[in-house]
């Protein structure tokens, strides 16, 4: 395979390539959304009249103006796409300001005032949590979205078992996506009466569906077309799904097309977050460090809405002992409704959390043992064969959790630079160390949700080829690596397969591009599509090459009989299959292997496969200032089958740089509720002088869950960086920190 | 109240009637459809919206079109000349230094800044002259190597030629 393609990358590269805000439609109009300065409060008139009479203003959309479903919610209908009984925090949009002009929009919007009655506000979860707590939804009954749990052996004997214990309290952070392309939508009323929908977002199916609730329309009424994006990282979902169908309730009522293109103030203002948690942890050891128990208390703040809380902390919880087999597990999880900006899918969905906190522990652990913390890792990590803590046996992929380890620990050079680590000790003032973390991560949705995907080739008469598939292009390069992995299967050039616009009215739901699943999902598809239009193929060319269908095989271009010399070319197949009256259509789908889950227990089979990864950096920290420098950094990662090689690394690079983020420098910082940092300036993501220098290592297992063989990368890259810092800070610091981000005190080094 | 004013852009030049407070990155992409500029802050701290003015990059949602007057505006869209692409832009496309694309146009416009002035950069003065721009998904890596690798194509093809100095 070539090293790396793209089938955008001329077009980026020229600035050719057109994002939603690019586009413009005639007689288009702009809308811009109302915020209100309160974090909780009963909404008792909004005043839109000034607004309205502005010179420019077309109309001010609230929610009396719906004429569909104003609820939303991916798994809780509790979010309104218009604020009207209470505001919940400080990001609800109460109205939309629709203008000739946006700069018109954004100054009428000022002129709308709220008038509302403030409540009391709830910033911490655990005061959320207490029996006199006011309720953010009162119908709800209670703060509690939702608990998890395992209960797996018996916890106290596992204490009791143990000659070892230890305990640690974790905390992380709000986290912002921090895409560089803020929200953008535009909805353009066509002529047959659908709603179209060009919009920067991940999740067009559910757009779709958000976006008909609201207009009281049905699906095939709304069409969402895939528009290059400026990347996600699973925050364009909920939020930017409501974006689009705000702009095109507008397009709906006005009869015009209407453009939402949002500031980054806004942006960071009303989009969820990465959720913030409170993790109090427990683990039992024998003197040898075998890991005998472990008892886990998971709070996580939702903030003001569900959206998809249940399903992040349901990760956390199955993975919340890491890749460790461990007999004695006592997990408890809960989320929890806060005033604060509400919080959703990221890059990670719950393991970023428990990975931090993990591999930490396991490393504490070791040194109370008097062991390495490689030896603690081997020692207890799965194998071929092993069950997972909610009782899944790893036997139907290869398990390369050791595979992974032992790359990055030879490459590195760890146990002699190990050596060198400064552990705080007084002399020079750049303090060195290095630190590793490794995770298991359950591919796809496992049990959260139906796991299907679809794919369409369409040949046409000159033997070019158009393929489809139900998985969005976020910008990670997921039309290339289906093209990549068609041409593959059908043994042809690339160059003949176009990708075709993608469309919800095109193709069948295959579901979200989220849970690092576009790459399994998709490709499995597509050889599924592929092998049907094999099939159809074959059938027509087989009397021609003397052979038998099932002989007939792909390569080169060409279509080969089984013994036979005989070949006919790929362009000439297809145009015997025209002139025969049949078309080289196929349509594929895949569905997931079967999962299991026992919500009581917490036991089961959650994701049919899993994947293996292990990160080490190497940094130094001064004393002085207590500024961390990155200076290198390894990941191993076993993506099943690699399908475009420089796409693979550089996520993975990608994903490096975005975990070092998380453990060093990125905060969304809230003062009772609204956020201080509102742009990039004081939100802080890293500079290119600011990564370390970066190596992936890919290891290639395929999956036989997996049609095509290949796996995903997108979260696994992105889950272990920071406990892999922490563990190196500890090593150059003698410090250990237990909140994300770490601070470093400066003078001291501590 | 509207100004006349003139701006040469990818050495076409313009004239055109803008409110004083309008910035360059707005009329770029508003008034003259350059849409390969892009906003992503509007503070000058993101970078996706850097261009060249005189030679040198600038946060175009910094600079107002007025301030732009009598300078070479160069975008991302006169990087190019035809169909053929910048050595630049072939090593972002060659090394896979693009992914979602979104800071792809002030990656390129830096580093054709550096390469202009500096034939030969080490890591450090790439990695330093990319640090107004900021990448979501690629950890930079892959468009330091970009740089590298262009810098090397441009020395081969005589594109640019060691100063002495």
């Amino acid at each position: 395979m070539e090293k790396t393609w793209r089938n955008d990358a001329y077009a980026k590269v020229t600035g050719q390539a057109l994002y939603t805000n690019d586009l413009a439609f005639p007689d288009m109009l702009h809308a811009v959304p109302v915020y209100a300065d309160y974090v909780h409060a009963i909404i008792d008139q909004i005043h839109i009249q000034d607004a309205e009479d502005l010179d420019g203003v077309v109309k001010v959309i609230t929610s009396q103006d719906i004429p569909g479903s104003n609820r939303h919610g991916q798994i809780e209908k509790d979010y309104r796409i218009f604020a009207d009984d209470k505001i919940r925090y400080w990001g609800d949009v109460v109205a939309l300001v629709v203008a000739r002009d946006r700069k018109t929009a954004i100054e009428a919007a000022e002129l709308v005032k709220v008038e509302a009655t403030p409540l009391p506000s709830i910033h911490d979860p655990e005061a959320a949590l207490k029996p006199d707590a006011i309720l953010i939804h009162e119908e709800h009954g209670s703060n509690i979205i939702n608990t998890h749990r395992i209960r797996r052996g018996d916890i106290e004997k596992g204490f009791d078992a143990s000659d070892i214990i230890i305990e640690h309290k974790f905390q992380t952070q709000f986290v912002e996506h921090a895409y560089l392309e803020p929200e953008a939508a535009l909805a353009v009323p066509r002529a047959d009466g659908v709603i179209e929908i060009h919009g920067s977002m991940q999740h067009p199916f559910s757009t779709r569906r958000f976006t008909a609730a609201l207009l009281g329309m049905r699906l095939s009424d709304v069409e969402v077309v895939g528009t290059p994006m400026g990347g996600g990282f699973g925050g364009k979902d909920d939020t930017a799904a409501v974006v689009c169908a705000r702009t095109a309730l507008a397009a709906k009522l006005l009869g015009k097309p209407v453009k939402v293109n949002y500031d980054r103030e806004w942006s960071i203002r009303e989009s969820y977050k990465r959720h913030p948690y409170r993790v109090t942890y427990k683990m039992g050891l024998s003197s040898d460090g075998l890991i005998k128990a472990v008892r886990c208390e998971i709070i996580a703040d939702g903030g003001a809405y569900c959206s998809t809380t249940p399903w992040v902390t349901w990760r956390s919880t199955v993975q919340c002992c890491g890749p460790y087999q461990v007999d004695h597990v006592h997990c408890d999880t809960v989320g929890v409704y806060t005033n604060n900006v509400f919080t959703g899918a990221m890059r990670g969905f719950g393991s970023p959390q428990m990975n931090f906190v993990v591999e930490q522990m396991v490393e504490l652990a070791a040194e109370k043992v008097g062991m390495s913390a490689v030896e603690l890792r081997r020692k207890n990590m799965v194998q071929q064969g092993s069950a997972t803590i909610t009782g899944q046996v790893l036997d139907n992929h290869t398990v390369s959790m050791g595979e992974v380890l032992n790359a990055v620990i030879e490459d590195i050079d760890y146990d002699e630079k190990l050596k060198q680590c400064s552990f705080g000790k007084p002399e020079g003032d750049e303090l060195y160390g290095i630190g590793l973390a490794m995770s298991y991560r359950g591919m796809s949705l496992g049990a959260e949700g139906a796991d299907f995907c679809a794919a369409i080739i369409n040949a046409q008469f000159d033997g070019s080829i158009l393929l489809e598939v139900g998985i969005h292009e976020n910008g990670q390069g997921a039309e290339s690596a289906f093209i990549l992995a068609l041409a593959a299967e059908l043994g042809v050039n690339r160059e003949r397969i176009r990708y075709r616009q993608s469309s919800t009215s095109s193709i069948p739901d295959s579901g979200t591009t989220v849970a690092s699943r576009g790459t399994l999902m998709g490709t499995g598809a597509v050889v599924r599509a592929a092998d049907e239009f094999k099939k159809k193929m074959s059938q027509v060319v087989a009397p021609s090459l003397k052979c038998n269908p099932e002989e007939v095989h792909f390569k080169d271009d060409r279509l080969h009989g089984g013994q036979s010399d005989h070949s006919i070319s790929f362009d000439r197949a297809i145009r015997v299959m025209y002139l025969n009256r049949k078309f080289p259509f196929a349509f594929g789908e895949f569905q997931g292997p079967s999962v299991t889950w026992d919500e009581k227990q917490g036991r089961g089979k959650p994701y049919f496969t899993w994947v293996y990864g292990c990160q080490a950096i190497e940094l130094t920290v001064n004393k002085q200032t207590g500024r961390v420098k990155l200076l290198n950094a390894i990941a191993a990662h076993d993506v099943g089958r690699v399908v475009n090689p420089g796409m693979l690394n550089g996520q993975i690079y990608g994903g490096i740089a975005m975990g070092s983020g998380y453990a060093l420098s990125e905060e969304v910082q809230l003062d009772a509720g609204k956020i201080t940092n509102l742009n990039l300036n004081n939100y802080r993501i890293l500079r290119s002088t600011d990564v370390p220098e970066m190596k992936a290592i890919v290891i290639e297992n395929r999956d036989p869950n997996s049609p095509f063989g290949a796996k995903g990368i997108g979260e696994p890259t992105n889950e272990i960086m920071a406990p892999a810092i922490a563990n190196a800070v500890y090593r150059a610091t003698g410090k250990r920190f237990f909140n994300l981000p770490i601070k470093i005190d400066a003078q001291n080094g501590s | 109240m509207k100004k006349i004013i003139a701006l040469n852009v990818n050495e076409i030049p313009y004239e055109l009637a803008v409110e004083p407070n309008r910035s360059l990155a707005d009329v770029l992409r508003y008034d003259l459809g350059l849409t390969g500029t892009k906003k992503g802050c509007g503070i000058g701290d993101c970078g996706v919206c850097t261009v060249l003015m005189g030679g040198k990059p600038v946060f175009s949602c910094l600079v107002l079109a007025v301030e732009a007057q009598d300078h070479d505006i160069l975008t991302i869209e006169g990087v190019a000349k035809g169909p053929e692409l910048h050595p630049i832009q072939k090593a972002f496309v060659e090394k896979g230094a693009i992914q979602c694309g979104f800071c792809t146009p002030g990656m390129v416009l830096n580093a054709l800044a550096l390469l202009n002035k500096n034939a030969d950069p080490t890591e450090h003065d790439i990695r330093l002259a990319l640090s107004g721009s900021l990448c979501r998904c690629t950890g930079y890596q892959k468009i330091v190597e970009a740089v590298k690798t262009a810098a090397d194509m441009m020395k081969r093809s005589g594109i640019i030629e060691e100063e002495a100095e």
